[in-house]
């Protein structure tokens, strides 16, 4: 069996006496769509936080590639192949939508000490940023401001900064939130084109974008995995359904 | 030994005097997120009307509803024009409009009283020396004011600990969108506080007219030794205010009493003498960047 | 297209006006104006130093003035130990050449903001604003007690810096000099702020966290931009060292880092020429304020005020919105 691109154990993070995440074990394989579902406030984003650094766990570890990266900063995990969307866009909002992923790509290409030069008359760069955009599917809005862009326009953008970054793994935090059901369609066809390149964890209450994509579901309800699966695994695991399922349909 | 406790005592009193106006401004980066350089001027203008009143009436006690009342009708004004357009404003915006401020009250105040300082007479019950230990003679005065210190920081303890109105400010502190989750009146939450944050400067201004020079300028100096207090016990912490005035308090006052002495060992008198006032001034911003090295949130903010 | 050309004709009529400036004010009887020029192009260096950690990298830095009396003192020492041929720890002579004190100014000014750039920049927010300001007080107390360079009384420099077939003690010349420094500043950092690195710096500011997840170990490069900013508030302050031909504990007080902070936000946060604007602005209403009435900063307080709560983006940002209401 060849190595999970993540491997997680026991994954442990306390709030004060609150128990967020409490001992996830985890793991993506190469190639693989892993679905994380679970209702609202079952610790989904945090986990993510704690995968990307961005957040420290109290307890357990954390494996990419099957090299552990417990103690390297988010620039580090990212240089080694991990990539985030955020669930709540977080974009640079002055910045035009081709300059959101052509730093990305800068940033990639090494340490930015250069003092001199107009980045942003760098036609390489620029080339390659658009080429993450056509990916997405938003060559045509490369000039726009961000801070002009619509919610699913920048959901787009997210990944397409994210996939700037040329990411082994990517985390989608909620990539179909807020979307309407023609661009959830569309983001579903992306991440499906995508799965050639990169394995993904996905996190999503969109029960339709998951049994579309995922290859494995992962069930999170208060911070622990209460069942992973196939598809079939989990839409007949009785346990999902009552903690899970159930509450769903009746919210969709 | 007498000298030592003297000293102790000395710092002790400049704590507390640190302590009111630490509470007021550490509550208003707390639950407001506003940055008040302008709190140094109410303390000032505490010291004005209180020692004016005094001095033109003849009354000591008349001077402290003066200046009480002059501060806490400043603060809120203050809020209502020009701190309530600041919320949810940059660090940056707070520190340039409330500078401006500064510049208005020192400027206003020179017109209105001059360049000399004020200075008033202590009352007889006040004035005078006690022994505390046998050799050991402290001016009832400084003594006074550490009590009344003592007494407020105490009040504070029980109004933020055991009150409806101390809950909402502690939740603020912490969490600001929780407050207004609660749909409680956050403007009107947010004047008292700027209000009681006033009101306590206004008493150290008050106080600290017998000891020193009511002059313009004075809320300034003070205000930036606060600032190191509030950023050292932790921002938004009453706690964390209390016990970083004092051992700021007890390390300025040891600082100048004994450094010169020192440095006069090895060095000749008045360049020792420079040397230790500066480095003595310095003290606090040394220990204030020490603490933040190793905590960067204070000593009484737990780091998440 | 328009806009293209309109900013280049702009600067350059800018720079035509600069250097007619003295002449033109000779002429009209108003030699004072030369002196006022100069200082408004020395904040404005100061002013577009700040500007570059503050309004382009989001680093409220509270303390800016220390940089800038390093700078002026760095000139002062080296003069004093020129004047009375000792020298300084008893091995580093002292000089009046600008050609040296400018450049030592500007590589200790840096150095001392990779000091304080290094401790400070662990923390944000608040305590950045207040750690900035402790240090710049540290050094203000230090030098007001260093009897030997003048204590509270500063330190005169008894004639302005030499340079090299120029007569310094022209006040033209002085201005010209500081002219063609500013230019030359102006010009590093507009390549600065479009380079790779402005352009991280720029994204710090927008998101800190996006950056993160993008890959970017930011302390390295708010330290570098710290530093350089450090570095040109050292420099702005060798050169006023040399105009006043003083050097005091006031340079770093820390009203002064409030005042730079002032300009920056009078002329436009985040904007190139804005600061040098800002610069303009204050020291022309200072002397215009000063010259009516001897409480002028109660004057300032309210413009001060105005400003920063009812324009937003500052003189630039109202002009520019007041043509085009007006269009």
């Amino acid at each position: 069996m060849s190595t999970p691109i993540l491997n997680v154990r026991g994954l442990v993070k306390r709030f004060g006496g609150l128990l967020a995440t409490d001992h996830v074990d985890l793991t993506v394989k190469p190639g693989e769509i892993h679905a994380l579902i679970g209702p609202n406030g079952a610790g989904k984003t945090t986990l993510i936080s704690q995968l990307m650094g961005e957040l420290k766990p109290n307890e357990g570890t954390i494996e990419l590639a099957g090299k552990p990266v417990d103690d390297l900063s988010t620039a580090k995990r990212v240089s080694l192949g991990l990539a985030r969307t955020f669930q709540i866009t977080c974009l640079l909002p002055d910045y035009t939508v081709l300059d959101n992923v052509a730093i990305a790509v800068q940033v990639r290409q090494g340490h930015s000490f250069r003092f001199w030069g107009n980045a942003r008359s760098e036609a390489a760069l620029r080339e390659e940023a658009r080429k993450y955009l056509h990916t997405v599917g938003m060559e045509r809005r490369a000039d726009e401001l961000v801070a002009n862009l619509s919610h699913g326009e920048q959901k787009q953008l997210e990944l397409a900064v994210a996939l700037a970054t040329e990411p082994k793994l990517l985390l989608l935090d909620e990539p179909m939130a807020g979307l309407g059901h023609a661009e959830s369609q569309q983001m579903i066809g992306i991440l499906r084109n995508l799965k050639k390149q990169v394995s993904m964890l996905l996190v999503e209450h969109d029960m339709d974008a998951v049994f579309a994509l995922a290859d494995r579901i992962s069930v999170l309800v208060y911070g622990r995995i209460i069942a992973t699966g196939s598809v079939e695994e989990i839409r007949d695991n009785p346990e999902v359904r009552t903690a899970y399922l159930g509450e769903g349909e009746e919210v969709c | 030994m007498t000298l030592f406790l003297e000293q102790l005592l000395n710092g002790v009193q400049f704590g507390v005097m640190l302590f009111l106006l630490a509470a007021g401004l550490t509550l208003i980066f707390g639950i407001m997120g506003v940055i008040n350089l302008a709190h140094g001027s109410i303390y000032m203008i505490g010291a004005y009307a209180g020692t004016w009143v005094a001095a033109e009436t003849g009354s000591f006690w008349l001077g402290i509803p003066a200046g009480l009342a002059a501060a806490a009708f400043a603060g809120v004004v203050i809020e209502f024009l020009v701190v309530r357009r600041l919320y949810g404003r940059d660090h940056l915006d707070q520190v340039l409009a409330t500078f401006g401020l500064i510049l208005i009250f020192n400027q206003a105040i020179t017109m209105l009283f001059g360049r000399q300082p004020l200075f008033v007479s202590m009352p007889a019950l006040l004035d005078g020396s006690v022994e505390l230990l046998p050799g050991l003679f402290y001016p009832v005065y400084r003594l006074a004011i550490i009590v009344v210190g003592l007494l407020v920081a105490l009040g504070l303890y029980l109004l933020i600990n055991k009150t409806r109105v101390g809950m909402l400010v502690r939740a603020g502190s912490t969490n600001r969108e929780m407050v207004r989750a609660l749909g409680v009146d956050v403007r009107l939450l947010y004047t008292l506080v700027f209000g009681l944050g006033a009101l306590l400067a206004g008493l150290a201004g008050f106080m600290a007219g017998p000891i020193l020079a009511v002059q313009v300028g004075m809320g300034e100096q003070i205000l930036i030794t606060t600032f190191v207090v509030v950023v050292i016990g932790g921002v938004g912490s009453i706690r964390g205010a209390f016990f970083a005035s004092l051992i700021l308090g007890i390390v300025d006052t040891s600082l100048r009493a004994y450094l010169p002495g020192l440095l006069r060992q090895i060095m000749v008198g008045p360049e020792a003498d420079a040397l230790g006032a500066g480095i003595s001034s310095m003290g606090i911003y040394l220990l204030m960047a020490i603490v933040l090295l190793i905590r960067p949130k204070g000593l009484f903010i737990r780091n998440s | 297209m328009e806009k293209s050309l309109k900013r280049p004709a702009l600067l350059a009529a800018l720079l035509i006006a600069l250097i007619a400036l003295p002449t033109v004010a000779d002429a009209a009887g108003f030699a004072a104006l030369t002196s006022l020029a100069t200082r408004v192009l020395i904040y404005g260096i100061a002013a577009a130093s700040l500007n570059f950690v503050l309004g382009y990298g989001g680093m409220v830095s509270f303390g800016h003035a220390a940089f800038f009396g390093i700078g002026g003192y760095t000139v002062g020492i080296l003069y004093q130990h020129y004047s009375l041929g000792e020298p300084l720890f008893g091995f580093i002579p002292g000089t009046n050449q600008m050609l040296i004190t400018l450049p030592v100014a500007v590589v200790l000014s840096g150095i001392m903001a990779a000091i304080i750039g290094a401790l400070s920049l662990r923390t944000g927010g608040v305590q950045f604003i207040m750690i900035t300001l402790a240090f710049a007080q540290m050094l203000f107390f230090l030098f007001v007690s260093l009897k030997t360079y003048g204590g509270d009384d500063g330190l005169i420099i008894r004639r302005a810096n030499e340079l090299p077939w120029l007569n310094m003690r022209d006040k033209h010349t002085v201005y010209y000099v500081c002219l063609a420094i500013a230019v030359l500043f102006f010009a590093v950092l507009w390549r600065l702020v479009n380079s790779r690195f402005g352009n991280v710096i720029v994204g710090l500011r927008q998101s800190e966290k996006r950056m993160a997840a993008i890959g970017l170990p930011a302390y390295r490069y708010k330290l570098v931009a710290f530093i350089i900013s450090g570095m040109g508030c050292g420099l702005a302050g060798a050169l006023m060292a040399n105009f006043l031909r003083f050097a005091s504990p006031d340079m770093m007080h820390w009203t002064k880092s409030g005042e730079l902070m002032i300009m920056v936000i009078l002329g436009g946060v985040g904007t190139l020429f804005g600061p040098l604007i800002g610069a303009a602005v204050f020291i022309v209403l200072e002397s215009v304020l000063a010259s009516w009435t001897e409480n002028w900063q109660l004057g300032l307080g309210l413009i001060l005020l105005f400003v920063v709560l009812y324009t937003q983006g500052g003189v630039q940002a109202l002009g520019a919105r007041l043509v085009g209401r007006s269009a």
